[in-house]
């Protein structure tokens, strides 16, 4: 039952993480990064 | 060719979708890359579709506006919960490399359990020291910091991005440095001792299956024994690859849901399911 509850929080707990971070433009900064070469990710930075 | 391999093959596919970016030389710059992927999969490969998750966390802590990335938090939370480390063993593309290199003929070394058991708490502390701490309090004076593990460790980036990208493209051949020879090293370390010794990268270095390993014994997605069916063989044990012993932690948190061991046991007492009983 504990192991039940622990899920479904995390579950719910994810989902409005998820909706926040859209909420407070965090996707913007994460498509800003990604669509860039990322020169440290490759070695180059 | 088995069912996980083609599972595995399709989605280093659909993760890296955009061909034409190693033809022209490019990446992908559309807006599918506000989306996370759920392996490691850099987000600077040319064909990348997707953000890695990894990458994501370190560049949104690395900004001056945000301390802490809720929105890859709580995705990489949602995918650990749902399947735990079903994606390293089904859907990451670097995990797939490895297994293929792993195939590679030559002797194979099973890990000192006791070796194992202190080295397998590495990939914790890189994430904990590189993909969160350092981004967040090691900062330059504008109050940014770069992405310490892409930088200094990774692998996956040099093979998915700096490899195709150096080659590819003249100008960023010509600022190769000490950090790429670095990258390379840590690379071919990595790929050579994946022949030898099973997925390395994911044992005792990746961050992302560090996190979804603490979901293990609680995600959605389970292994469960059947007691009554279970005979205590060992074959379970004698074929895991990452010295788990099966028939007493289903859900221990280093097992990468292969399956190897649903397929050796001889009496089908080990089974994976989503079924919600606790």
């Amino acid at each position: 039952m504990r192991g039940k509850l622990l899920r479904y929080g995390i579950l719910i707990m994810s989902i409005l993480f998820i909706i926040i971070g859209i909420y407070r433009k965090e996707t913007s900064i994460v498509l800003k990064k990604a669509i860039n070469i990322c020169l440290e990710c490759i070695g180059i930075g | 060719m088995d069912k996980r391999r083609i599972t595995q093959i399709f989605s280093a596919l659909f993760t890296n979708a955009n061909f034409k970016g190693f033809i022209e030389s490019n990446i992908y710059k559309g807006n599918l890359k506000k989306f996370c992927v759920p392996g490691m999969n850099c987000y600077s490969c040319p064909g990348a579709m997707g953000s890695c998750p990894i990458g994501s966390l370190q560049a949104v802590i690395g900004t001056i506006k945000y301390n802490f990335s809720l929105y890859i938090a709580g995705f990489m939370s949602l995918m650990g919960v749902l399947f735990g480390r079903f994606i390293c063993g089904w859907l990451c593309p670097f995990g797939l490399i490895e297994d293929l290199l792993h195939k590679v003929p030559s002797f194979k070394i099973k890990v000192n359990p006791r070796v194992d058991n202190v080295l397998k708490y590495l990939k914790y502390i890189i994430l904990l020291l590189f993909v969160i701490l350092m981004p967040m309090f090691l900062v330059n004076e504008f109050g940014i910091s770069p992405p310490y593990f892409c930088q200094y460790i990774c692998p996956v980036g040099t093979l998915e991005g700096g490899i195709p990208l150096v080659l590819l493209n003249s100008s960023l051949r010509k600022t190769i440095g000490f950090l790429f020879v670095w990258k390379m090293f840590i690379l071919i370390a990595i790929i050579i001792s994946s022949v030898f010794i099973y997925r390395p990268f994911c044992r005792y270095i990746c961050p992302l299956g560090a996190f979804y390993s603490l979901f293990n014994p609680i995600s959605f997605y389970k292994f469960k024994v059947d007691k009554n069916k279970c005979i205590s063989c060992n074959a379970c044990v004698n074929k895991c690859n990452m010295n788990i012993e099966v028939y007493k932690k289903p859900n221990s948190i280093d097992c990468i849901r292969c399956g190897d061991c649903i397929k050796v046991c001889p009496t089908k007492a080990i089974k994976g399911c989503f079924k919600d009983r606790t």
